[in-house]
């Protein structure tokens, strides 16, 4: 191809970074053209993040180079990469959430009229910015009241706003549902046709396929895989990244589906939710999926007693139910995993022993609320072992651990006591290939343990090679219901998307 | 990932504060007149000058892991002191004035965490109006004079002594281990560091989260109340005008000794040592006879120098 006998665009050699003992990034030389859409891909851990990191300066790695058109970059100083043309989109959004989104994307450039800010001005690019990527943004609201996926976009709408050279996006798609993430797949290829390098980070294989020409996977630090993205399989590329063959992606379903657990008729909250029904079985796992902002989430928070319903019954076991407050909906053995890991379910700064038992301290409650801490430490040090925690113990603290075990820390708190029907909220997202696996053995675990699991996925694989049955929303109502087993992704993206035939 | 440096930082974090607190009494102990830093008498008057701070300090360490703020401290030890002076004064058992003194306290700090959960005002915003007025309600209760004359039952509270050590010391002792005790071992504790630590994910793992923070501004309230009771009977009257400051050096001492004002994080061993070397800096600066004003610039300095050196971690 043409590209490949251009020169370089960005140049990096022998990068070398530790953390403590931990050698992050080992030796790495890569080069990126202009016009080039590269992925990179590694389990959590591989490096690629601090790689990046170090190339956009948000981090001075230990040893090495970078080169833009044959000149070094300033490593670890972000202000004067970023205004040589090199921009990153970081996994964790960054926004300053008081200020609107077009305050967000000029922060830093502000458009000017001698002291004061151009208000009008900055609106106007904003608007072209966040148009280019279909997002109709209300600028007129703080950031922060903006669902997760708009701020995502914001986000790529400040990158984009600079003059960009080289574009490094990490896992942008993560918040994203696949109609968005297709809207910015087509900004990038926009982008990569007017020269710019891109490279982005990714756990979605799909997505590497449909965008990348080129493909780069990490492990332990070190590039093990560099080349033309027609020649790799998403076998050879999942082994790539594990380091060892992957047979499967999904554990075998081997469930006994039985009695209705939980049955939920008409439950409506507008806007969000209207009239939303269906019956939940034990040892059964069902899938709520659709786009982003279809009322999923709104749904299991509503079942976990979060946010109040204004019309509709929930039956748990035959009984009418109404959860006033989260508390009440754990000891009627409801258990709830909530999407935002870090924001929602765990307390970063506790241990894995404290994170464990949260929500069922009660139960080692002795006189005058003394916590039994030797049955406490039985229980934390047993669910550790059955879900293989990769921990240091049961004292670490959470925030040390990786993302697929914190996830698993979060399934675990709900497994140290008997849970009859456990609502998780994108189980997977943000996590590896490897951890996946784990995470879909542990739902299976489950079922089979008679749990009645309901997983709200827009990642639609995941829907179709886990679920028994799954129910697709669109803008708050239910357009539809099948067995899995009947089901085709294009189908479950039509009933997404509000095609009811 | 993190090995080596937080390592050392773990430790500093847990001995570097003590180590700190020994260097400084031993630059102290040479620094002052021979004899009067180093000997028992002035540990036991350190001990008795930091009692009252000790026992909000306590307090304030469960209000600041809770993420929240307590400026009404102050004004609650004015206010439960001279109700409390005044009922013994017109001859009340000390017993039944000191529990309406601890219920008045307990009443404020009540209505702080009323305002902050039901009328979701910022806990520093509501306890700044509960601290102006609970000043004005001391004030008024008195007619601006302090009440004095005060039967030796309840003065036996501020100035007697069990065996070697002053009353006042037992019972910020009693105090801290309680604190200590329950932070440490008890589901209330436990939930107090989640709730300070992550609100959200407290609430959505079935705590509740509203009781938690009355109960934490009630607790907080009561031993304000008990601090003005302690000063009161040291003082030998109820003064309208005490306890001004009282809730700053109480969050200094809680600072200084580590807690985190952003929630979830410290204890109240910490705590301790943050108003032993608030006290110790007080007490060697007099010794050292250096000026009122300088005193207030020196201790300043410490309370900075100490609180940095805390973050220097990150």
């Amino acid at each position: 191809m043409s590209a490949a006998a251009e020169p370089a665009l960005l140049t990096i050699q022998g990068l070398d970074h530790h953390f403590g003992g931990v050698h992050a990034v080992a030796q790495v030389d890569l080069e990126f053209r202009g016009g080039e859409i590269c992925a990179l891909l590694g389990e959590n851990g591989a490096g690629k993040s601090t790689l990046m990191k170090a190339v956009a300066g948000a981090l001075r790695p230990d040893r090495g180079e970078v080169r833009l058109d044959g000149t070094p970059l300033r490593l670890g100083d972000p202000g004067a990469i970023r205004a040589r043309g090199v921009n990153l989109i970081y996994q964790e959004l960054n926004l300053v959430g008081p200020l609107s989104a077009d305050e967000n994307i000029a922060l830093g450039r502000e458009a000017r009229r001698g002291p004061f800010v151009d208000r009008t001005r900055q609106r106007k690019r904003a608007a072209v910015l966040l148009r280019q990527l279909h997002a109709r943004t209300d600028l007129d609201r703080p950031v922060d009241e903006l669902p997760v996926a708009e701020q995502q976009l914001v986000e790529i709408a400040r990158a984009l706003a600079g003059e960009s050279r080289v574009l490094i996006m990490d896992e942008p798609t993560s918040a994203l549902s696949d109609r968005e993430a297709g809207r910015l797949f087509a900004v990038v290829r926009q982008l990569a046709a007017q020269g710019v390098a891109v490279v982005f980070i990714t756990h979605r294989l799909d997505e590497v396929a449909e965008l990348a020409d080129r493909i780069v996977v990490m492990r332990d630090g070190a590039v093990v895989v560099d080349g033309p993205q027609t020649e790799f399989t998403h076998a050879d590329l999942i082994q790539a990244m594990v380091g060892r063959p992957l047979d499967r992606q999904f554990p075998e379903r081997q469930r006994n589906v039985g009695e209705v657990v939980l049955r939920v008729e008409g439950l409506s909250s507008p806007p969000r939710v209207h009239d939303v029904g269906f019956e939940l079985h034990s040892g059964e796992i069902l899938a709520l999926t659709g786009l982003v902002g279809a009322g999923r989430t709104d749904v299991g928070r509503m079942l976990f007693g979060i946010d109040p319903h204004t019309a509709g019954t929930i039956c748990l076991d035959g009984e009418l139910v109404a959860f006033g407050h989260p508390s009440e909906a754990s000891r009627a053995g409801l258990g709830w995993i909530s999407e935002d890991r870090k924001g929602e379910a765990l307390v970063l700064g506790m241990s894995v022993l404290a994170n464990l038992t949260l929500p069922h301290l009660r139960c080692y409650g002795r006189a005058a609320g003394w916590i039994d801490r030797e049955a406490e430490l039985d229980d934390a040090g047993r669910q550790i072992e059955q879900l293989r925690i990769r921990t240091t113990g049961p004292e670490q603290q959470v925030s040390e651990l990786s993302g697929g075990n914190q996830q698993k820390v979060a399934f675990a708190r709900w497994l140290v006591r008997d849970c009859r029907v456990l609502i998780c909220d994108e189980p997977t997202r943000g996590i590896d290939v490897g951890g996946r696996y784990e995470i879909y053995e542990l739902l299976e675990r489950l079922a089979r343990r008679g749990v009645a699991v309901l997983m709200i996925s827009s990642d639609l694989p995941e829907v179709l090679g886990l679920a028994d049955r799954i129910v697709v929303m669109h803008e708050g109502s239910v357009t539809g219901e099948s067995a899995a087993s009947d089901a085709t992704q294009e189908r479950l993206l039509e009933l997404a998307m509000g095609h009811v035939t | 990932m993190k090995c080596a440096p937080q390592l050392f930082l773990g430790a500093w974090r847990r001995w570097g504060l003590v180590g700190a607190f020994l260097l400084f009494c031993a630059f102290l102990a040479v620094a002052t007149p021979s004899g009067t830093f180093l000997s028992g008498r002035n540990a036991v008057f350190v001990l008795l000058q930091i009692s009252v701070n000790t026992v909000l300090a306590a307090g304030m360490t469960m209000v600041i892991l809770s993420k929240g703020i307590d400026l009404s401290v102050g004004s609650v030890v004015a206010l439960s002191g001279v109700v409390g002076a005044d009922l013994v004064a017109q001859g009340m058992p000390v017993p039944v004035a000191a529990a309406v003194a601890l219920g008045v306290g307990a009443l404020v700090g009540l209505i702080n965490g009323m305002s902050i959960v039901f009328l979701r005002v910022a806990p520093f915003i509501a306890t700044l109006a509960t601290m102006t007025a609970a000043r004005g309600m001391a004030y008024l209760y008195t007619d601006g004079i302090s009440i004095g004359n005060l039967p030796g039952a309840f003065t036996f509270w501020g100035n007697g002594r069990i065996g070697p050590l002053p009353v006042p010391v037992f019972v910020a002792a009693v105090v801290v281990v309680l604190t200590a005790l329950v932070l440490g071992r008890t589901i209330f504790g436990r939930r107090l560091y989640a709730l300070g630590g992550n609100e959200e994910a407290a609430r959505l793992a079935g705590v509740r989260v509203g009781g938690m923070k009355l109960t934490v501004y009630t607790v907080m309230g009561a031993l304000a109340g008990l601090g003005g009771l302690l000063l009161a009977a040291r003082l030998g009257a109820g003064d309208p005008k005490a306890g001004q400051l009282f809730e700053l050096t109480a969050i200094a001492a809680v600072v200084v000794g580590g807690t985190s004002l952003t929630g979830g994080r410290g204890g109240v061993w910490g705590t301790v040592l943050g108003a032993l070397i608030i006290g110790v800096l007080d007490n060697g600066l007099v010794l050292m006879d250096v000026s009122a004003f300088w005193q207030m610039v020196v201790k300043g300095l410490v309370i900075l120098g100490a609180v940095a050196l805390d973050r220097g971690r990150s």
